[in-house]
């Protein structure tokens, strides 16, 4: 088999896109009420927990300020990252691209083993046999792909007053609209924090290579036992 | 600092693209698409069974309520009616409907009433809870008697914002939902001047700018398309806020 199935890579790129869209077009929709607060309701400067900056249109879809229209851009690329995400993940479901590569193994827990494996990312070194991912990678794409993107459409969906009516527990899950609206910027921030790290990862571990088996597949690897 | 402006660049690249983009024929339907999406999925989850919006306690009331848009119209008209303390404001409904009528306020309040503490939430992104009351929009068509033909209520308003105005509209759904209602109060008080007085609007399970205020008229079409800006709205004939506003 590829180093990458066809659905990875697929997955890979439009996520990509949307990911990207929907972080640009949301710091527009953010620029319209730049506050964030805690519970159901906050509008007042003196109840927000964060002040945030006004980002500048060339961080913003579209490239100037416009709420309505980021709204469109918003919207439409939050189709495609909702139903991918749920493709992906049934699809590496029937694959057993989650239980091969991502499900950690009680050994991999052990602190000695951590360490290990934080002192070679230290040093570079991405070898790891046996496995195709070690242990931070697991545990970077686990958190990303079952907890943060997750929670960036249960969030979005919170702050829909049409939604919250339909299934009033999604909100209360998060304690409130406002809440959920924190809650979604926090996590945008921290995808946005995951690329970074990742393309740094990349760069550093032979990107042209890396790019190239991220779009055709790459080599053919052993079966793992 | 090089790393930064690459970074700059990149995204100023895609943001720019991304606007030149949405001016064709083809992407622009493509981004007003995902409206009708967007209803068609809530009418499957909730809103074809009516389901109502969160009702909160009285402990949650936000210890104010924000005013948006128009919050001091001055319309002569309607400085004259606040002057006098809205005595003889009236309440018009027509159009399609077999019986039209103009109420005056004791007319509104001697109707049954409904009485809900509810979230208010602004397409920028705040939200405030309040307690409103009035009848219900329903009460209001039924004794008006609907016509065949009728698609769409049109919320007539007092206000002008930037010389135009104001409007609203919903689909049937929405007019006939319980907690559609003309309110007269906010927080057990006439509703104050930059809330919407003395009648306003509330459609609960939608964004703030549907939930007209300084309310006129109330009257029911067959098509938006003659109104206006033809787009259902006075937001919705500026720029590209959405009609259904669930979102």
């Amino acid at each position: 088999m590829k180093r990458h199935a066809l659905g990875t890579r697929l997955w890979h790129w439009v996520n990509l896109i949307c990911l990207v869209v929907l972080f640009m077009s949301g710091l527009n929709i953010s620029n319209a009420h730049p506050r964030l607060y805690w519970g159901h309701w906050g509008f007042a400067p003196e109840d927000a927990w964060l002040h945030i900056t006004r980002f500048p249109g060339w961080a913003t879809i579209p490239g100037y300020y416009s709420l309505a229209s980021a709204r469109l851009w918003h919207f439409l690329f939050a189709w495609p990252f909702a139903i991918g995400l749920l493709l992906f993940m049934i699809g590496s479901l029937a694959n057993r691209h989650f239980s091969r590569d991502l499900v950690t193994r009680r050994s991999e827990w052990r602190w000695s083993a951590i360490k290990a494996d934080i002192a070679k990312h230290l040093k570079l070194d991405f070898e790891h046999a046996g496995s195709k991912f070690n242990f931070l990678q697991k545990l970077a794409y686990g958190v990303v792909i079952f907890i943060l993107l997750p929670l960036m459409i249960f969030t979005g969906l919170a702050m829909s007053p049409a939604m919250d009516a339909n299934w009033p527990w999604l909100v209360d899950m998060f304690g409130g609209r406002q809440s959920a609206r924190s809650i979604h910027f926090l996590v945008a921030w921290a995808l946005a924090g995951f690329l970074v790290l990742h393309i740094a990862l990349v760069l550093l571990s032979g990107p042209i290579g890396q790019l190239r088996d991220m779009i055709t597949g790459g080599a053919k690897m052993e079966d793992q036992p | 600092m090089k790393r930064r402006s690459v970074l700059a660049g990149l995204t100023a690249l895609l943001s720019g693209g991304c606007s030149k983009l949405a001016e064709t024929g083809p992407m622009s339907s493509l981004l007003a698409s995902a409206e009708d999406w967007n209803r068609g999925l809530h009418d499957l989850m909730g809103r074809e069974r009516g389901a109502l919006a969160r009702e909160f306690a009285p402990d949650d009331i936000s210890p104010t309520f924000r005013g948006n848009g128009s919050v001091d119209p001055q319309e002569p008209d309607y400085v004259r009616h606040a002057t006098a303390g809205f005595a003889d404001w009236r309440l018009a409904v027509t159009g399609l409907v077999t019986t039209p009528l103009s109420l005056s306020l004791a007319e509104l309040k001697a109707m049954p009433q409904r009485t809900q503490i509810t979230r208010h939430d602004c397409v920028e992104g705040w939200s405030a809870i309040g307690q409103w009351k009035g009848p219900q929009l329903s009460l209001l068509l039924e004794r008006a008697g609907l016509q065949e033909q009728a698609r769409f209520i049109v919320f007539r308003c007092a206000d002008k914002l930037g010389g135009s105005q104001y409007y609203e509209s919903v689909d049937l759904l929405d007019a006939f939902h319980p907690q559609t209602i003309v309110a007269h109060e906010l927080n057990g008080e006439p509703l104050p001047v930059k809330n919407g007085a003395p009648l306003r609007m509330r459609i609960e399970r939608q964004l703030g700018y549907k939930h007209a205020k300084y309310l006129t008229g109330i009257e029911a079409v067959a098509s938006l398309d003659d109104i206006a800006g033809g787009k259902g709205g006075y937001w919705e004939d500026r720029g590209n806020y959405q009609w259904y506003a669930g979102i």
